[in-house]
Formats: structure tokens, C-alpha cells, sequence
């Protein structure tokens, strides 16, 4: 079952086409790698999905909705959830505080979305409520082996648990799809390894995972589909095995041979 | 001199009051505003009308005088709050000039001689200061409470996020344009009251007194005391306010210019961002996340204490 699909997605910068006419859709509970060589759009695809920024033409359908053009906040609450490239942590916050904010729209309740009198007792009541976001944060902490930084910095942590923060972050608003943007960039074998089990685990959790990397032994190693972009188009799509061995994949990564 | 510490404590707590709201826009939100004598005019003048033209009680002239504040701060804010940094400071400093030049040129000289305030029967004039010194402090008491709780609940957690990545927040799913804007209505009625509470104690208004500098004035208190935390904002206002009686209190009118308090406002800022960027007293650490008990807090605190003390012996 798809739980995403794009239609003829397209988004122009003045005359560069970052993304043209991308048919993208992701099956329900696997995970798709999303890859290309630098500048092929796929951040700039997870920008448009995520709300982030908005299409010059084409759909997005999540889990049957519309979602084409909704301010990132809206889609965030319908159940997608992101990490960002270059992290974006609240660095001056502490980490369990992160985690916290991850689950704002979770706990309580906002005074532009129910009834005023809910956010009147959200308000008086804060203590009430915010230690039950800290139990839930620390619980996504755990998960994540991060409870002994809980009271760190976010800016102070090693740059693998930085990437692994934010994760905790987006999984705490218990979303039904998960992108993740080059999460093993800048990350060491150990680090790697690392994050390759909590993609496992996170996949055990029934969430949907997509995810743009570069590093192949990754892609190849826990993905169930991969999805291939060049120059903003859509090159290839198949099981990890079968990308291997495309030769237009092979072509946009290597170069073509020339014939004699 | 007695006379003049009483006369700082009253100004001191309406500075205190109008930082509490700058603070909740510039320290919570993170946006630089530079209007907050915009807000202050609007509150005195409500004050005054609602008092002298219409002939009707103080107390109801101050939800008045929020609420009119407030909505100005929501009708500005609205067009002006997807401006960022700098662009917002100056979009800002124009609207605060905006609403003084109306006021002006609406009545020049302002209004005198305003009804004063009485509550139970007793009247406040301006020749007592101590009645004064209670009742702003009673406000500058009841806000403090106000905001500290805001800090400390969902909504001002959303407001922190905004402030540290307004991508991120979104991705969390908080409607950053909603808090940007009821951050900085809710700031602009805090100050709405300020004015309010002047103009019970002057019982004059004039548009001259709502200048640029009380903007600035505001904005250095948040900056000094600490941003983002309410007890800081409130020992800013004392510093300022000891700073720009510092003449009169050394008994150096003659020798001190009047002006020279903005040489040293200058000053302090210039020092403060060198030697400490975060204010006086910095933001509050474990503001949403204090894992202790009040019971682990207190032993903590005495343990502090007792190693500050052996570490003086």
C-alpha cells in the first residue's frame, strides 16, 4: 500500500528546474532510500513534501490527503515527520528539552486548534503537563540510549548524537512517516553502524522511513526500495539489487562509457 | 534624597512592567522590537481619555488601555512579523514613531490635570509616593507571576522554539506565525498598562514624553538583566533607572549633563556584550525540564550555599 505518492511534482528556481515531474511513492511500513549524485533534488523534494517550501506544479497525496501546498506545520501534524541536512537542533536547549518540543503538538493543547478552555488549563496547569512531556521525552531518550545527556546541551553533544537527537525529535511526535536527510553524513564506521540499528528499530516501530544518503553500503544494507534522482528527474526505481545493476544509475553515478 | 529613591522605585516599576513585555517579544520569541513606547503612548493615552474626557474610573481604563494596545500590536504585527532581525527592528522603530507623530498631531499639548485613581475610597496623589510604590509593585508582582508561569507552559516553550530555529519549530509542528504574533500582542498590552499606571502617577500626558528612547530604554533593560528571564529583567530595570537619577542622586546636577545617562546606557551595553552577552543573571537553566523534587532543589541550594561560605572562610 502506498502511503505517499507525488504527481508530476515539479519545483523551478527561476529557470533551474530542481525537481522535474517526479513521480515518487513510498510503500507503507518499508524503507526507501532516496539517492543521487550531489544537486539531483532530493532535498529539494523532501522540502517540498515536508512543507518546507512549495511546488511550482503537481500533487503530493499522503495516506489519501492532499497535502500540496499545507504550511509545514499542518503537514507535521497530519504524521510526517523530518530530520534536516544541516542539523537543526535547539542548540541552546537541553537535550531532554528537545525532545520535549518534539512532542508539542502530542501533549496539551493549542489555544489556535481546541477549545479555549483547554488552553486556559494548559496554562494554569503547566507543571502537570510538562512533567508528563518530560516522562514521555525521557522515554524517546532511552529508546535512543541518550538518557545520561539528557540535561546536556544539544550544542554540546558529539555530532553523531546530534544527528541521532534529532531522529528522537521527530520520532517523539509519533509520526506515521519519517524522513531523514543524510542522517550518516559526517558520521564514523562505529557511528554508522549505529545508525543503522535504529533505522531498524525505528522500522520496528511501524513507522515509514525514507531517507537520503549517500554512503551506498547504507542504502544497499537497509533499504527495501530505492528511489534514484538525476538533474531533478527520476532515473530509476527498484529493490536495492536491481539499482545495482541499472545501467542509467550506474551512467549518472560513473559517467557513460565511450563507444569506439 | 529619600525622595528620590521613591522616586526611582516607581519609575524603576514601570520600566519593569514594560521589560516583562519586551521581554516576552525579544526574549521568548526572539524577535527584536523597537516600538514599546508605541504601546506605552497608546496605554497613557487610553488612560487619559478614558479618565478625563469620559469622565470614568481608573481601574477601567486599564483592560481598556491592554486591550487597545494590544490590538494596535496585533494590527502592526500581523504585516510586519514575517520580517526578521534587523528588518523587523526598523519595520518597528517606524511604527513607534507612527504612533507618537499621531498622537501628536491629534493634540499637541496631550492632557493635564487627569482624574486620579482612588481605590476604596483613598486617593492616590502624586505627592505620596508610597501608595504609588505599592501599587506598581503589586503589578510589576502580578506580571512577573503571569509570565513566569507562560515560561514555563506549552505555549511559552513554543514561543523558545521559535526563537532558536523557526524551521525546526515548524517541523515540530508549532504554527510559528500564530505564536510570533500573540507573543508580541501580549507584549504590546503589558506595555498598554505601563502607560496606564504612568498616568495615574503624572496625571499628565504629552506626546514628547513617548520618545524613541524609551524604546531603547526598554530594550536595554531585557538586554542588561538577562533575556528571556523574568527576575533579571526586573534587576535591569533598577540599573537603569538608578542610572538615569544618577545626577540628581550624587547631588551633581551642576557638573553631570543630563544627557550623559545616554553616553552611559552606551556604555554599559558596549561592556555588557563583551564581558557577558547573556545579561546579568542569563537565561534560567532547567526552565522545562527540572527532573529534581522541590525537596532535591533545596538540598542543592543549601549545599550551594555552604560551599559558597567555605569557600569565603
Amino acid at each position: 500500500m502506498r502511503i505517499l505518492e507525488t504527481e508530476h511534482l515539479t519545483r523551478e528556481f527561476g529557470g533551474v528546474i530542481a525537481v522535474n515531474d517526479v513521480d515518487f511513492h513510498v510503500e507503507k511500513g518499508l524503507v526507501t532510500g532516496l539517492i543521487g549524485p550531489n544537486g539531483a533534488g532530493k532535498t529539494t523534494l523532501f522540502n517540498q513534501i515536508t512543507g518546507v517550501d512549495k511546488p511550482t506544479s503537481g500533487r503530493i497525496i499522503f495516506d489519501g490527503n492532499d497535502i500540496t501546498g499545507l504550511p509545514a506545520w499542518k503537514i507535521s501534524r497530519m504524521g510526517i515527520a523530518r530530520t534536516f541536512q544541516n542539523i537543526r537542533l535547539y542548540k541552546e536547549l537541553t537535550v531532554v528539552e528537545n525532545v520535549m518540543m518534539g512532542l508539542h503538538f502530542k501533549v496539551g493543547s493549542d489555544p489556535f486548534h481546541h477549545r479555549f478552555a483547554q488552553a486556559v488549563k494548559s496554562y494554569f496547569f503547566a507543571s502537570r503537563e510538562n512533567r508528563e512531556v518530560y516522562g514521555r521525552a525521557m522515554e524517546w531518550l532511552r529508546f535512543f540510549e541518550l538518557e545520561e545527556h539528557a540535561q546536556d546541551f544539544a550544542g554540546s553533544l558529539p555530532y553523531g548524537k546530534q544527528r541521532e537527537l534529532e531522529i528522537a525529535r521527530a520520532l517523539a511526535a509519533d509520526p506515521k512517516l519519517l524522513f531523514l536527510d543524510e542522517p550518516a553524513a559526517g558520521m564514523n564506521p562505529a557511528e554508522t553502524s549505529h545508525l543503522m540499528s535504529v533505522v531498524g528499530k525505528i522500522k520496528g516501530l511501524g513507522v515509514t522511513v525514507v531517507l537520503i544518503e549517500h554512503d551506498m553500503k547504507l542504502v544497499m544494507n537497509i533499504c527495501d526500495n530505492i528511489t534514484v534522482l538525476n538533474f531533478g528527474m527520476k532515473i530509476a526505481e527498484g529493490t536495492p539489487n536491481e539499482i545495482k545493476h541499472d545501467k542509467g544509475v550506474i551512467e549518472a553515478y560513473l559517467g557513460k562509457e565511450e563507444e569506439e | 534624597m529619600l525622595n528620590f529613591f521613591q522616586l526611582i522605585l516607581i519609575y524603576a516599576g514601570i520600566y519593569a512592567i514594560m521589560a516583562i513585555g519586551q521581554n516576552c517579544i525579544t526574549g521568548y520569541t526572539g524577535m527584536l522590537s523597537l516600538c514599546h513606547a508605541g504601546f506605552f503612548c497608546i496605554g497613557s493615552y487610553a488612560t487619559a481619555i478614558i479618565c478625563k474626557v469620559f469622565g470614568l474610573s481608573f481601574w477601567l481604563s486599564l483592560p481598556v488601555a491592554a486591550l487597545a494596545a494590544g490590538l494596535v500590536g496585533l494590527l502592526i504585527g500581523i504585516p510586519t512579523l514575517r520580517l526578521k532581525g534587523d528588518y523587523l527592528c526598523i519595520a518597528t522603530l517606524g511604527l513607534g514613531e507612527i504612533i507618537r507623530n499621531v498622537a501628536t498631531n491629534l493634540n499637541p499639548v496631550g492632557f493635564s490635570q487627569i482624574p486620579r485613581a482612588s481605590l476604596f475610597g483613598y486617593e492616590f496623589a502624586s505627592r505620596y509616593k508610597v501608595p504609588f510604590i505599592i501599587l506598581i509593585w503589586a503589578f510589576v508582582l502580578v506580571f512577573y507571576i503571569l509570565f513566569q508561569q507562560l515560561a514555563h507552559s506549552r505555549l511559552g516553550r513554543a514561543m523558545v522554539a521559535v526563537r532558536e530555529d523557526e524551521v525546526a519549530a515548524q517541523s515540530n509542528g508549532i504554527n510559528v506565525t500564530k505564536y510570533k504574533i500573540s507573543s508580541f500582542v501580549l507584549g504590546a498590552a503589558v506595555g498598554g498598562i505601563a502607560g496606564c499606571l504612568q498616568t495615574a502617577y503624572t496625571l499628565t500626558v504629552q506626546p514628547g514624553s513617548y520618545t524613541f528612547m524609551v524604546s531603547v530604554m526598554v530594550l536595554c533593560t531585557v538586554v542588561l538583566g538577562g533575556m528571556g528571564n523574568a527576575k533579571a529583567v526586573i534587576l535591569g530595570a533598577f540599573i537603569i533607572q538608578f542610572i538615569s537619577y544618577l545626577p540628581q542622586l550624587t547631588g551633581l546636577t551642576n557638573v553631570i549633563p543630563a544627557q550623559a545617562k545616554q553616553i552611559i546606557y552606551g556604555l554599559l551595553l558596549v561592556v555588557m556584550m563583551l564581558c557577558r552577552p547573556q545579561g546579568i543573571l542569563g537565561r534560567d537553566k532547567y526552565r522545562y525540564g527540572d527532573p529534581r523534587t522541590r525537596m532535591e532543589k533545596l538540598a542543592d541550594f543549601f549545599h550551594r550555599s555552604k560551599k559558597a561560605k567555605g569557600g569565603r572562610a
